[in-house]
């Protein structure tokens, strides 16, 4: 039978004295989330505009498949990406298999289309309320898009945390495309897997309410942030 | 004097229909020179969607709007300016506010800050250049937004209803304003359902009624007696069906 | 605002990038390997030492031995460490291996609830209780993922003559996952399952299940490891995975492998039959 208490604690005494092979994960794991967040804001917040503002034939279609892609298998993903990456596959000279980037790039797929849908939903919201003034302007759709972007960009935080919350949780694209491997590939929810499939189920636990709170702690200084700004008139 | 970009602002045969029903039935208007012409009438008359018409905002069902002879275009659009209802400010400073409309309409770097604050000490807004401007009073965001305008230096400048829900003190305040650009040589066209603001502003008067215009004429025969119906019993206070 | 926004993507785009290429400074390669090594904690044990002694990282990607020999075929790997010599030997066949060489081995042992309902418990004869589970019709648990373990349930099977796809979902039930999890399932459903003693020696959750049945010549587990054929993946890394299969093969190495010992129980016991790979 196990010890739970005595397991669970073992995890926060690691936390606590900040054992290194647990901050390495933590840092790694809040990397390739964030740096998955920003590339996917790259992308999707522009796409999201740009989809809010512009009237194109396919638009409407394009909105739906944007909007069901948020549920993309992050298990699909990092199959995909997989395939792509593999020394066999199309990307393989990059030999980007099995490194951070790789889950990264995995990541940030599964988060661009989250960011663009809520980011159009933000988006067509300030564009019904500026259209007519900026077209009085008589702006161009670039700057347009820019300028919505800007306005609205506390709000756009939260299509941004929605973003890093699937990031920090998933665990089907970066263990594919990361293989896990100690000290190199391994994050918060590959090792929360991997003691599971140990076994070690007290400490998988422990391990999960570190990354839950940490997820706590980044939408708490959003939100703090948003308060702020939301008193400041600019949200 | 520059030569004109978009003056005169002309429409012909313009015709907007929603619904089944005829919303704006114009046949011909056109608006040149100097001075300030209120374009009056009851609410529900057709006078936001003219304005929005002229301004090439809105693309009438039928008919042409001209701007100095050719067709509305993105690119002189800042030479014509629109003032709406309700100001519409950009989440950040007053002052950045005309900052950014001076930015996207062509302003070099170098001469964008000292027109901000020319235009700000102009509409009494220089304490509050700092402010958020969505935290100021509703005069003070109108004010802003008519201080915005100006700074772009339009040729013709529209206003839709700009005090219609603001108090005596802020309806003076941008009708004092209205007046200097007005002699400063901006044409100026104010679409009201407030008489007594078409008698304090207007040089000219357009009427208009269900979509069409009734009359036209200089301010003072106009509202010494006019020759619409209508426009008659309007300023007299009627309310028309 | 505008001025921490950049501030932060610049901090981000650093690190990404510091640490890319400070991986790619330091020597390494890659082992497509089984999760039954890596949940004994044999590598958390063993590359540390290689490490020190050469300088190579070894970085290791632990699947069930069907992936694992896959992606080999992928060339997403330099050496492939897996126990399923059957296939290993076709891998070499193929030309995508060198040559395979047994390493070390231990034992297969099947695990059950502690109540024993099919009435193995003790046997030694792994073929005949498996014979009297399916009698019994009594919930077995199967890996049913291609991996080395799942194939040496197959094989033992096939020998009792019982076809178990037809019985998949009744009391047979494949969880088509690694060894740790079918574990963890084991004890939930009280069922029995074939194990590595490796994992269950290192396994903290055995709940209610005990060893049932061990010490049959069948339940042999050897290991093998192959270098990849850069002939057919160009990318291999040969010179340094030759490091690390000569530093197992070499006396050392086979000692520093029967020194591992969890809960005072030694997990695999070398059987290399060459000193080196070259």
């Amino acid at each position: 039978m196990q010890d739970f208490a005595g397991e669970f604690a073992h995890a926060f005494r690691l936390l606590l004295r900040l054992d290194p092979d647990l901050l390495a994960i933590v840092v790694l794991s809040l990397r390739v989330s964030l740096s998955a967040v920003l590339f996917a804001a790259l992308i999707g917040m522009p796409l999201g505009a740009v989809l809010a503002v512009t009237r194109f034939p396919v638009r409407r279609v394009i909105n739906v498949l944007v909007a069901a892609f948020m549920g993309l298998p992050p298990v699909v993903v990092g199959l995909l990406i997989y395939l792509l990456l593999s020394h066999a596959g199309v990307l393989g000279p990059l030999r980007l298999l099995y490194t951070p980037t790789a889950m990264i790039i995995a990541q940030a797929v599964l988060v661009t289309p989250i960011i663009a849908a809520l980011a159009r939903q933000t988006i067509e919201d300030v564009h019904g309320e500026y259209a007519e003034q900026l077209a009085v302007f008589g702006i161009g759709p670039w700057q347009k898009v820019t300028t919505l972007l800007w306005d609205a960009r506390f709000s756009l935080l939260t299509a941004l945390l929605a973003g890093f919350g699937r990031a920090i949780a998933e665990v089907g694209a970066v263990i594919i495309v990361g293989g896990n491997i100690n000290h190199v590939t391994r994050v918060m929810t590959t090792t929360i897997a991997l003691e599971t499939s140990k076994g070690n189920l007290a400490l998988a636990l422990g391990l999960g309410v570190i990354l839950v709170t940490i997820a706590v702690a980044v939408n708490a200084l959003v939100f703090a942030l948003r308060a702020t700004a939301v008193r400041t008139a600019h949200a | 004097m520059p030569e004109p970009q978009v003056l005169p602002v002309a429409a012909a045969g313009i015709v907007f229909e929603r619904d089944g029903r005829r919303l704006l039935d114009v046949a011909d208007i056109a608006f040149d020179g100097i001075g300030c012409t209120v374009v009056l009438g009851p609410n529900g008359a057709g006078k936001s969607l003219l304005l929005r018409v002229l301004a090439g905002l809105i693309e009438p069902d039928e008919g042409r709007v001209t701007w100095a002879g050719r067709a509305p275009d993105r690119e002189r659009a800042p030479r014509l300016g629109v003032v709406f209802q309700r100001p519409v400010l950009l989440r950040r400073s007053a002052r950045a506010n005309i900052i950014y409309a001076l930015k996207v309409t062509g302003t070099p770097a170098s001469r964008r800050q000292a027109k901000a604050d020319a235009v700000l000490a102009a509409a009494r807004l220089e304490d509050l250049a700092r402010s958020p401007a969505r935290l100021l009073s509703g005069g003070e965001q109108q004010r802003l937004a008519l201080a915005r305008a100006l700074a772009l230096e339009p040729e013709v400048l529209f206003l839709d209803e700009p005090t219609s829900s603001l108090d005596p003190a802020s309806t003076k305040a941008i009708e004092d304003m209205l007046k200097t650009a007005a002699l400063a040589g901006t044409r100026i066209v104010l679409v009201t359902h407030d008489t007594a603001q078409a008698r304090r502003l207007a040089d000219d008067v357009v009427f208009i009624h269900h979509g069409r215009v009734l009359e036209r004429a200089a301010a003072p025969s106009f509202f010494a007696e006019s020759t619409a119906p209508q426009a008659r019993a309007y300023l007299e206070g009627a309310i028309l069906a | 605002m505008s001025k921490i926004l950049k501030l932060l993507i610049v901090a981000v785009m650093a690190t990404a990038g510091l640490s890319a290429s400070a991986m790619a400074a330091k020597k390494f390669i890659l082992v497509q390997s089984t999760t039954s090594t890596q949940n004994s904690g044999l590598y958390e044990y063993l590359l540390p030492k290689f490490e020190k002694k050469t300088g190579i990282q070894v970085r290791v990607v632990a699947v069930g031995t069907g992936q694992a020999i896959k992606n080999a075929m992928n060339c997403d790997g330099d050496v492939l460490l897996v126990h399923a010599k059957k296939s290993e030997l076709k891998f070499v066949a193929s030309g995508y291996g060198v040559k395979r060489y047994d390493l070390m081995y231990n034992d297969f042992i099947i695990v059950g609830p502690a109540g024993d309902p099919a009435h193995v418990a003790g046997m030694k004869d792994a073929v005949a209780a498996l014979k009297k589970i399916a009698a019994a019709k009594v919930t077995f648990l199967s890996r049913g993922d291609d991996s080395g373990t799942n194939k040496k349930e197959m094989a033992l099977w096939k020998k009792a003559g019982i076809d178990v796809k037809k019985a998949s979902g009744t009391w047979y039930r494949e969880t088509g996952s690694g060894m740790g999890a079918t574990i963890n399932s084991a004890v939930g459903m009280e069922a029995y399952t074939l194990t590595d003693r490796a994992t269950w020696i290192a396994f903290k959750n055995r709940g209610d299940l005990k060893i049932a049945v061990q010490g049959d010549k069948d339940l042999f587990n050897q290991y093998g490891i192959t270098l990849i054929n850069k002939s057919k993946c160009p990318a291999v890394k040969s010179k340094l995975g030759l490091v690390f299969m000569n530093y197992l093969l070499s006396p050392h190495g086979q000692k520093v492998i029967a020194a591992y010992r969890r809960k005072n129980q030694q997990l695999f016991f070398p059987n290399a039959t060459v000193t080196s790979a070259n």
